[in-house]
């Protein structure tokens, strides 16, 4: 544990609803749906259709693009639908489990090129996705370093989930970092929370970070650690996905359960629970809302990068953590700019609750302002803890202005890393949307 | 409330487009979210936002304005009474009614044009109505003086949020500081009604209260107005009925000026204000007192007989005068200011550097931090500019090591 990396930026909310931490029960579904939106970038082509019997590991589509790059049934049983949109586009394919969790058998794999064939085959390439453009990684590319992030600062972050993984899973993650290291000619490193200890094979670096979110992106800690350079590739995960590939690369087996934090003030007992992604929100959350007969958000992930999926909607491929708040849209305030604020959440000392103890706040989802120009300064630079000029580099995104945006760095973030300046911004402006429209449209015009 | 609301509901689609009054729809969501906070929730992104907004920022910035405005009242009515000899046998009350009543017209008149145009601007672009010329409309009738005919400033105001705002695109997108602006078009346009002796002093009645004549000895000129016609190597300044003034009295500002800029002390509480709530940034506030402090010390160094400014010690200078007005309240308008945190240091030291220099070295102009605030406007993209150059440097020196 030599190296300490203090980031001075970052944000740190006190929001009511955090988990327990310790794992309440597994939950236990009729039906899992693998939604092709989870995986940004990826043009679907289904290989199963409905009727077709699938077991733990099946294929059941693939990306057109990269066609080597498998995504798999986290469950066995039959598959029921495959719903498409507009355009025909595939929104979800649906499996009803047959309960059995039989899997399909893999070869083990010890050489550089069995590893990633079985990566790939196995669903689990998904897990990796490279810098520039954060998307799923390109196989043909070697990524110059791998870095993994082994702690979540984000708010009511699933944090027992990472104990898990220095507990029990201990040995899978160690397998799974072994299996990176035969990716790249590179290092791998881990970045933990300062203060933590993570077993590693010989070989991997820890790296410790001190800091508020969004310290505990992967990006950030690349940036610290050797950032990303015009025509590099790098390649970021997350500790809780390595486990699931060290669980493959030890049994031959897929397992993807998940420790999943159940959070948010709209939830009666904020746990911890084991379920698979996919895993349908009303199973997630039965029994454990508040009563109560307004709208409310549910959101796979977490309330600053996580996904609004209605009660309808299912746990997100990347995620381990739910969040259920408020939607507020029945909510007018009176005169609420010109009020004292003694309970508002906010990082500005305009309001008085910034100048008292941090207590648990209750938000609701409304932007509480309407959308403006970039006013004020340096609020982006508080919460961005990198040798990058936040605001300028959004500026150039808008313009899409390429040349800019290569110089100020846009290779080398994420939407994710804006989180926390979205989060602050006075103009309301949707910055990680703007960033990942920028990402695309910058991809298009490179390849 | 829910009363309120309801009602307000109910004519809503009266504005909608399509509805009888669909022309005024911007005008009605104005008002609208002035009453309520938008109940629109987050669509992407993230899912909770800062309870911070842009109205309640400027909020601030006018909460921030009012002991100097207020002040700036009393102190028309104090330098008004004080003229006509009735200072002593006036209440403190009348005093400041007089004041109140000679500076209320100002900002009505401020608000109505600006904001009049504001809303006009806002319709033809279907935007929302957006909170800037609150300040700016406050801030305009702080840096004129009283004796300023009501229809300049409507005119003024008009010129400076139409070609110094509403061009450029509205808020958050003008080059030059909307009150400045203002300021400076009076200042050229009207160069005799803007400075000379008989401008800072209301000598006659307001609404028929305060009549009177003038005292013997009266001279309605401002302190930098009395050291740019200063003669010889030694300077007394002198309130408007003769008597000597020291340095505490610049500080506590009864003294003639523009209306909101004579009292330092009224000012610093409204920069503790914007430095507490962390609207204004320190970087520039502290550093436009450092080049103001640092370059009127050097000052003091050139021939007085020829240069009187040299003769004020640099304390003096930045109580004097609209420096600390310009350095607390307009330096710190982040639109027109330098947005990195070392452009914030260098564009404040030349502001206030610059305000001293003018004051001292052109006696054509007795005031100089208009016209600094102004020029390192233009100024503040060139520095930005080479704080972001140095930041992609940076990155590409990285990628040739690596």
């Amino acid at each position: 544990m030599a190296n300490v990396v203090k980031l001075k930026s970052g944000l740190s909310l006190c929001l009511a609803g955090a988990a327990a931490p310790k794992v309440e029960k597994t939950v236990v579904s009729d039906t899992v749906a693998i939604i092709p939106d989870n995986y940004h970038g990826v043009v679907p082509k289904v290989v199963v259709k409905p009727g077709d019997m699938v077991k733990v590991g099946t294929a059941v589509m693939y990306d057109k693009n990269h066609p080597e790059v498998q995504f798999v049934s986290p469950v066995s049983g039959e598959v029921v639908a495959v719903e498409r949109g507009e355009r025909r586009k595939v929104m979800k394919i649906v499996i009803k489990s047959d309960g059995k969790a039989e899997a399909v058998a893999f070869e083990k794999a010890t050489s550089a090129t069995e590893v990633k064939e079985l990566l790939l085959q196995a669903g689990m390439w998904a897990y990796i996705k490279q810098r520039p453009y954060d998307i799923i990684a390109d196989p043909a590319v070697e990524p110059r370093n791998i870095f993994v992030t082994a702690f979540d600062n984000a708010p009511l972050a699933p944090a027992y989930a990472y104990e898990v993984l220095k507990g029990e899973e201990a040995k899978a993650f160690a397998e799974g970092l072994a299996a990176l290291q035969l990716l790249t000619q590179g290092k791998v490193y881990v970045g933990v929370e300062a203060g933590n200890e993570v077993k590693v094979p010989a070989g991997v670096e820890v790296v410790a970070f001190k800091g508020k979110f969004p310290a505990c992106n992967a990006g950030v800690q690349a940036h610290h650690i050797a950032p990303v350079n015009k025509g590099e590739t790098i390649w970021t995960l997350n500790a809780l996905d390595v486990v699931v590939m060290g669980r493959l690369l030890l049994t031959g087996r897929v397992d993807m359960m998940r420790t999943v934090a159940i959070t948010g003030s709209e939830i009666a007992a904020p746990a911890y629970v084991r379920a698979l992604p996919g895993t349908p929100m009303t199973d997630l959350l039965k029994d454990n809302l508040i009563e109560g007969d307004y709208a409310r958000r549910v959101i796979s992930g977490n309330v600053l990068t996580g996904t609004n999926v209605s009660i309808e909607g299912y746990l997100g491929a990347y995620h381990s953590h739910v969040t259920v708040i408020p939607e507020g849209n029945d909510t007018h305030e009176f005169l609420g700019w010109a009020m004292p604020g003694f309970k508002a959440l906010t990082t500005s000392r305009t309001f008085f609750s910034r100048w008292m103890p941090c207590r648990n706040r209750k938000p609701d989802a409304r932007l509480h302002g309407g959308e403006r120009a970039i006013i004020m300064s340096e609020e982006y630079d508080r919460v961005f803890p990198m040798d990058i000029l936040p605001e300028y580099l959004v500026k150039a995104v808008i313009a899409f202005d390429i040349d800019r945006m290569e110089q100020l760095g846009i290779y080398e973030v994420a939407p994710e890393d804006f989180a926390a300046c979205e989060f602050v911004d006075t103009s309301k402006l949707p910055l990680q949307e703007i960033i990942r429209k920028g990402l695309d449209a910058l991809r298009k015009e490179m390849n | 409330m829910k009363a309120l609301r309801r009602f307000l509901d109910k004519i809503k689609p009266n504005f909608e487009p399509g509805g009888k009054f669909a022309p005024l729809q911007s005008v009605f969501e104005g008002f609208e979210s002035f009453l309520f906070v938008p109940a629109t929730t987050s669509k992407s992104g993230v899912h909770i936002h800062d309870k911070i907004d842009s109205k309640r920022t400027m909020t601030v910035v006018i909460i921030a304005l009012l002991p100097a405005l207020l002040f700036g009242m009393y102190n028309v009515g104090y330098q008004h009474y004080l003229a006509i000899g009735e200072l002593a046998s006036t209440s403190f009350w009348m005093v400041f009614l007089y004041g109140f009543l000679a500076v209320l017209p100002k900002i009505v008149v401020a608000y109505v044009v600006g904001l009049g145009i504001e809303f006009i601007a806002a319709q033809l672009r279907h935007h929302e109505i957006q909170e800037g010329f609150l300040v700016s409309g406050m801030l305009i009738p702080m840096i004129v003086p009283i004796d300023t005919p009501l229809w300049m400033i409507a005119v003024a105001t008009a010129f400076a949020v139409i070609f110094a705002k509403e061009v450029f695109g509205g808020t958050g997108m003008n080059i030059f500081n909307v009150a400045l602006v203002t300021r400076a078009f009076l200042f050229f346009a009207y160069p005799s009604k803007m400075s000379g002796d008989n401008v800072f002093v209301r000598t006659g009645d307001t609404f028929g209260i305060g009549g009177g004549t003038v005292v013997d000895g009266f001279s309605g000129a401002t302190p930098l107005g009395q050291v740019a016609t200063n003669v010889g190597d030694t300077l007394t300044l002198k309130s408007i009925v003769g008597e000597n003034l020291t340095t505490l009295d610049y500080f506590i500002g009864l003294i003639p000026g523009s209306i909101g800029e004579t009292s330092t002390l009224a000012i610093l509480i409204g920069a503790v204000i914007l430095l507490l709530t962390g609207i204004a940034s320190w970087r520039i506030i502290l550093s436009v007192f450092a080049g103001g402090l640092l370059t009127a010390w050097v000052c003091t160094f050139v021939n007085p007989e020829v240069y009187a400014a040299a003769l004020l010690s640099p304390i003096d200078q930045v109580c004097l005068g609209g420096f600390a007005f310009a350095a607390v309240f307009m330096a710190t308008d982040p639109v027109t200011a330098a947005r990195t945190k070392t452009g914030k240091y260098i564009y404040g030291f030349l502001i206030g550097a610059m305000a001293i220099v003018i004051r001292v070295f052109n006696t054509g102009y007795p005031e100089g931090a208009m016209l600094a605030v102004l020029f390192m406007n233009a100024f503040a993209p060139l520095i930005d500019h080479y704080v972001v150059e140095a930041n992609i440097k940076r990155r590409l020196k990285r990628a040739k090591n690596a």
